[in-house]
């Protein structure tokens, strides 16, 4: 039986993992190949690394230390970041990454999405998104890694989700961001309503505090993962101690 | 004992290779057969779609070359799903692609229908007679490995162990000297390690 999958998400900055509330006041919390090692010692399902600080400043990740995390880790991960071309994707891809996810540019050119699953193939083309109820509808943000530049995009959630599974996308990640950073559980209406229309893999994140979040999140919102960042940084809660409540849940996980 | 990777454009060579590096072997990247000439086991790794992958292995030689090798080789993802006869996987055109023909079957589109999304993406277990396989020594029945793929080769004669995922996946198979995981050993954690291992010793 396919494991639901808990994905530690390392946001990283200048070349270090960091943290930050609601998407802002960023802090360090650690070295990015130290802290992969040490989540896929502890039986992470998967790693995500967003480089938040790519799409604001007109950067792309640096190769470099994909290729360094590679090296150390035996799970997948998957690298984001102001990656906008079919060589930027493949120069990721190269280096050992085995997804990359996009999400500002794909809003800004949303043919790169069929491009890179053309090229590589849907299923390692993730397709993140920014998302929070305004008036009623859920609609995307932009360039959230910097509070000056972030931008509501005219595209409501749920159409966006039908457009980029029909253009290629193989995996989605949706960030609430009304929820993420403050561990009050997720937005389970929200990720209910991404999942009526979701028929690729759909990975919650934004507002994992406690372990019984993940439980609801996966009862309730049927999602295939469940991303957290702040709750494993500062050991709220350690990943064999989720896995282990999950399975007594009734929750399928890799033990 | 070496061992060469055959090298594809389309194919995720780096990471196969750093967890070759982890169990202590430097590989031969070899682009054409002439490069592996030295080699005594061969790895075809591989992400992506079918027909550029066929291509890719056409223009350098290595279809027909593979298709006359006796060394033992490990197909890996797409690189397994390339090993048998034809694909589904039509690329846009419409017809299905030819592969290496190394064993006999067909690769499927995955239709898992309520079992989840497509494509079939995660960590799922694997079924096997224990001590069916040298490839599978030390292995659990049980055991999750990670699986990325939305076409699939149906249990056959050549199915030495099953996942399920709506229905009964080749998750690895052997037919002579040549052998395939569907899953990713290299991304499998301490299971996909003693796989490949198990690979290198056999």
């Amino acid at each position: 039986m396919l494991a639901r999958r808990i994905i530690p998400c390392l946001d990283v900055r200048d070349g270090k993992v960091v943290k930050g509330v609601r998407f802002k006041d960023h802090e360090i919390v650690g070295d990015i190949v130290e802290l992969a090692r040490l989540y896929a010692e502890q039986g992470a399902d998967e790693l995500v690394f967003y480089d938040i600080s790519a799409s604001p400043e007109g950067r792309e990740v640096e190769p470099l230390w994909v290729g360094r995390v590679a090296q150390v880790i035996d799970i997948p991960f998957c690298v984001a970041g102001g990656i906008r071309s079919v060589a930027a994707a493949r120069a990721r891809l190269h280096a050992g990454a085995d997804k990359i996810s996009i999400n500002t540019p794909a809003l800004e050119n949303p043919n790169l999405i069929n491009a890179l699953a053309e090229e590589f193939g849907s299923q390692c083309v993730v397709v993140g998104m920014d998302s929070r109820k305004i008036g009623g509808i859920y609609r995307l943000h932009q360039y959230t890694g910097d509070p000056d530049r972030t931008l509501t995009s005219e595209r409501d959630t749920l159409s966006w989700i039908k457009e980029v599974i029909e253009r290629g996308a193989g995996e989605i990640v949706l960030n609430c961001m009304d929820q993420d950073g403050v561990r009050q559980g997720y937005d389970i209406e929200q990720l209910i309503a991404a999942r009526e229309v979701c028929s690729v893999p759909l990975i919650a994140s934004g507002g994992a505090g406690a372990m019984d979040h993940f439980e609801a999140v996966f009862k309730k919102a049927n999602v295939d993962g469940a991303l957290a960042a702040s709750v494993f940084h500062r050991s709220v809660i350690s990943i064999p101690d989720l896995k282990i409540y999950l399975a007594q849940s009734g929750i399928e996980v890799r033990p | 004992m070496t061992l060469a990777l055959i090298d594809t454009s389309t194919a995720n060579i780096a990471s196969v290779r750093y967890a070759l590096n982890r169990l202590g072997v430097e590989p031969v990247l070899a682009a054409t057969p002439g490069e592996a000439a030295s080699a005594t086991k061969l790895i075809l790794p591989g992400v992506g779609a079918a027909g550029p992958a066929m291509r890719a292995l056409e223009r350098s030689g290595w279809a027909d070359a593979l298709r006359s090798d006796t060394r033992p080789l490990l197909g890996v993802c797409l690189g397994m799903q390339l090993l048998f006869g034809e694909s589904d996987e039509d690329s846009g055109a419409g017809v299905p692609v030819s592969l290496l023909g190394l064993i006999p079957g067909r690769v499927e589109r995955l239709a898992p229908s309520d079992a989840g999304p497509w494509p079939h993406m995660g960590w799922n277990t694997l079924s096997f007679q224990p001590g069916s396989d040298p490839l599978l020594t030390g292995i659990e029945e049980g055991a999750h490995v990670y699986f990325v793929h939305g076409f699939y080769v149906p249990e056959g004669a050549s199915t030495l162990a099953t996942t399920t995922y709506g229905t009964r996946i080749s998750a690895m198979v052997r037919h002579g000297h040549i052998a395939g995981c569907q899953f990713h050993p290299e991304r499998s954690g301490a299971v996909g390690a003693r796989i490949l291992s198990n690979f290198i010793k056999g």
